[in-house]
C-alpha cells in the first residue's frame, strides 16, 4: 500500500501544475472568449461612434453570457444531406487543435501545461495548423456551395500563408537559438532587448500572416458574408456553431501568444535587466488601481440599483487583483512566485495589446479581394520573410565577428532591418507595376472571388 | 511495460487507420483515415522520443501536405468515384509482392532474435533518456555529415517545384 500512495504523490508532485493548469484553460477560455468578442463588439462601436452592447448587465458586462446560454438552447441542426458524422467531427477538430495548441505556451514562468517541451514553438505553430481540417472538413460535410467555397478558399489561404509566417519565426529563432518556449524567453532576458526590436521585419511579417491565418479581417475571405453567407460556417447552427467561434478566437489567443513569446519578450517587463527601472513592477497594480477608480466613478452614473452594485464588485474585483498583483513586489516572496505572477500580468497585457492591434486593423481596413489576397501572400510576404532570414543571419554572422552582444547587436541589425524595408518598398512597387493594369485573373473565378 | 502499452496503441491506430483508408469508398473519408494513421505514426515517435520527428510529421505530413489533398479531393465528383471498381485486378501480382516483403520483415526479426543486443541488424539501441535534444542533433547531423545529400535533395525539391510552376502556367 505504502508505495502506492508514495508512486500518487511523486506522479501528483510532476503533473498537478500542468494538470491544473490545463484545466483551468480548458474551463476558462470559453468565458475568456466570450469576452474578447464582448470587447471586439465595443471596440468597434466606439470606432463607429456608437454605444454596443448596453442592455444586460452595466455596459452589456453580461452580454457574453446571455450569448452563450442563447447558442447553447438553439436547435441543433444538420442539414439532411450532409455527411453527418465528418459534421459532427469538423467543429471538434478545430477546438481540440485549438486548445492543445494551448498546452506549449507558457503565461508565465511556472504555468505551462506541457513543461519545457524541447520542441516548444514548433509544437504550437504545428498543432493549431490542424485546426484547419476543421473547417475544410465542416465546409465539405455541410454539402452546400457557400461552405465548400469557403473552405476551399481557407485551405489556400492557410497554406500560403503559413510559410510566410513560418519564415518570420525563423528570423526571431535564429535570435534564440532555440525552440523551448522558456529558453526563448530567457534568451531575451540575457540579451536584454526583445527579438521584435532586432528584427521588426520578421514582426511585421508574422502580424500580417498571422491575421490571414486567424482569417481575421481584412483577410477573412472565408466567411466573406457579402459573397458566402458565413463561408464554411453557413449550415452550422446553435453549439456546433459556438465551437467553431471559440476555436477562432482562441486561435487569435495562440498566435498572439507565439508573437509575445518570440517577438515581445514573453513575460518579461520592458527592459528587464536595467534595475533602475525596477519601479515598473508598481506598474501591474497602479493600473488596476486606475481602472478599479474609475469603476467607482462610474457608480452613481449608473441606472438602477443592481448596475451600481455589479459596477461596485467590479471595482472590488480590480482592487483584489492590483492586491494580489502588489505582494510579489512588496513581500519577501520566493522569486519563483514573484515572477511567477507579475510575468502573467506582463504577458497578457502584450497578448490583450495584440489582440487589440488586430481588432483595430479589423475596423480599419477594407477586405482585400481573393486573388489581391492571393498575390500579397506570394508575391510581397514569402519573398520579403525569406530576404529577412537571409539578412538576419548575415547580422548576427557581422554581430559574433565584432563581438557585439544586447543591444549593441542592434548596430548590426538595424542595416539588415533598412534594407528589408527597402526590399519591401521595391517588391510592392514592382508588384504593383506588373498587375495595376490587369484585370482579376482566372484564378479568381475558380475561387469565387 | 507503459512504454509497449503506448507502442501498441499508437501502432494499432496507425494500421488501422491505414486498412481504412484503402477499403473505404469515399475518398474523404479515406483522407480522414489517412490522417489518423499518420498521426499515430507521429504517436510513435514521440513514444520513441524523437520529439523533433513528431512535429515534422504533424506539420509536414498532416498540416501539409494532407490539406492539399483533402483541397483536391472535395473537388472530385464523388458519385463518379462510386460507380468505379475500387481495386485493381492484378490480384496474383499483389499477392506475390505481399508475401515477399512478409518474408523479408520475417527473416528481419528472425535474424534480430539470432544476435542478442541489437534490436535489428545494423541498428543499436540508445537508451533514452541518453538521447541528445532531438532538433539539435538532427540539424547538426544534416549540415556536417549528410550536408551534400541534404543539398542535392533540397535542389530536387526547387527543380520539382520550379517545373510544377511552369506547368501550371497557362500558355499565351
Amino acid at each position: 500500500m505504502q508505495p502506492a500512495v508514495q508512486a500518487t504523490m511523486e506522479f501528483l508532485k510532476l503533473y498537478w501544475v500542468p494538470l491544473l493548469c490545463g484545466v483551468i484553460i480548458v474551463a476558462l477560455l470559453p468565458l475568456i472568449a466570450g469576452y474578447i468578442v464582448l470587447v471586439e463588439r465595443k471596440l468597434m462601436a466606439d470606432m463607429q461612434v456608437r454605444l454596443g452592447p448596453m442592455r444586460v448587465g452595466p455596459h452589456g458586462l453580461l452580454q457574453p453570457i446571455a450569448d452563450a446560454l442563447k447558442l447553447l438552447i438553439k436547435e441543433d441542426i444538420i442539414p439532411e444531406n450532409s455527411d453527418a458524422l465528418v459534421f459532427w467531427l469538423a467543429p471538434v477538430l478545430s477546438v481540440g487543435a485549438a486548445l492543445l495548441a494551448l498546452a506549449g505556451l507558457a503565461i508565465g514562468p511556472a504555468f505551462q501545461v506541457a513543461q519545457d517541451i524541447n520542441i516548444g514553438i514548433l509544437f504550437v505553430v504545428g498543432i493549431s495548423a490542424m485546426g484547419i481540417f476543421g473547417i475544410v472538413l465542416g465546409g465539405w460535410a455541410s454539402n452546400s456551395h457557400y461552405s465548400l467555397m469557403g473552405a476551399l478558399r481557407s485551405s489556400a489561404q492557410l497554406v500560403s500563408y503559413e510559410t510566410a509566417a513560418g519564415m518570420a519565426l525563423v528570423a526571431g529563432l535564429l535570435f534564440a537559438g532555440t525552440l523551448n518556449i522558456k529558453a526563448i524567453v530567457d534568451a531575451q532576458q540575457s540579451a536584454g532587448v526583445w527579438f521584435g526590436l532586432l528584427s521588426p521585419v520578421a514582426l511585421f511579417t508574422y502580424l500580417v500572416a498571422s491575421i490571414a491565418e486567424t482569417n481575421r479581417a481584412p483577410f477573412d475571405l472565408p466567411e466573406a458574408e457579402s459573397e458566402l453567407v458565413a463561408g464554411y460556417m453557413t449550415e452550422f447552427s446553435g453549439f456546433r456553431w459556438a465551437l467553431y467561434f471559440l476555436a477562432e478566437y482562441t486561435n487569435m489567443v495562440v498566435v498572439a501568444s507565439v508573437a509575445t513569446t518570440l517577438f515581445l519578450g514573453g513575460w518579461l517587463r520592458p527592459f528587464a535587466s536595467v534595475h533602475w527601472l525596477d519601479f515598473l513592477d508598481y506598474f501591474p497594480t497602479l493600473l488596476m488601481v486606475l481602472i478599479g477608480v474609475y469603476c467607482l466613478i462610474r457608480v452613481p452614473k449608473q441606472p438602477s440599483r443592481v448596475h451600481q452594485l455589479f459596477m461596485l464588485a467590479v471595482a472590488a474585483l480590480c482592487f483584489v487583483v492590483a492586491l494580489v498583483l502588489l505582494a510579489p513586489v512588496i513581500l519577501p516572496i520566493a522569486h519563483p512566485f514573484k515572477a511567477g505572477i507579475l510575468g502573467s500580468f506582463w504577458f497578457l497585457l502584450k497578448v490583450s495589446l495584440y489582440l487589440y492591434l488586430f481588432m483595430w486593423l479589423r475596423f480599419t481596413l477594407p477586405r482585400y479581394r481573393f486573388d489581391q489576397l492571393m498575390r500579397l501572400g506570394w508575391h510581397f510576404l514569402i519573398p520579403l520573410s525569406i530576404i529577412n532570414v537571409l539578412l538576419v543571419g548575415i547580422a548576427l554572422i557581422a554581430g559574433s565577428y565584432f563581438q557585439l552582444q544586447g543591444w549593441a547587436l542592434l548596430l548590426a541589425t538595424t542595416p539588415a532591418a533598412v534594407i528589408g524595408l527597402v526590399a519591401a518598398i521595391v517588391l510592392l512597387s514592382v508588384e504593383q507595376k506588373t498587375h495595376s493594369a490587369a484585370a482579376p485573373s482566372a484564378a479568381a473565378d475558380f475561387y469565387g472571388g | 511495460m507503459a512504454d509497449k502499452l503506448i507502442f501498441y496503441f499508437f501502432a494499432a491506430i496507425a494500421v488501422g487507420g491505414a486498412v481504412l483508408t484503402v477499403t473505404r469508398r469515399n475518398a474523404v473519408h479515406s483522407a480522414i483515415f489517412l490522417i489518423t494513421s499518420l498521426l499515430a505514426t507521429a504517436g510513435v515517435f514521440l513514444q520513441l522520443r524523437a520529439e523533433f520527428l513528431f512535429i515534422v510529421q504533424i506539420i509536414l505530413y498532416v498540416g501539409g501536405i494532407m490539406v492539399l489533398f483533402v483541397f483536391v479531393i472535395m473537388l472530385v465528383n464523388l458519385d463518379v468515384s462510386l460507380q468505379q471498381l475500387q481495386f485493381s485486378r492484378q490480384k496474383w501480382v499483389a499477392l506475390i509482392v505481399a508475401l515477399a516483403l512478409a518474408g523479408q520483415v520475417g527473416v528481419m526479426f528472425w535474424s534480430a532474435e539470432k544476435l542478442p543486443g541489437q534490436i535489428l541488424p545494423g541498428v543499436t539501441a540508445a537508451a533514452a533518456d541518453r538521447l541528445p535534444p532531438n532538433s539539435e542533433a538532427v540539424a547538426r547531423s544534416l549540415f556536417s555529415t549528410y550536408l551534400l545529400p541534404f543539398e542535392i535533395a533540397s535542389i530536387l525539391l526547387l527543380v520539382a517545384m520550379i517545373g510544377a510552376v511552369v506547368m501550371a502556367k497557362k500558355r499565351t
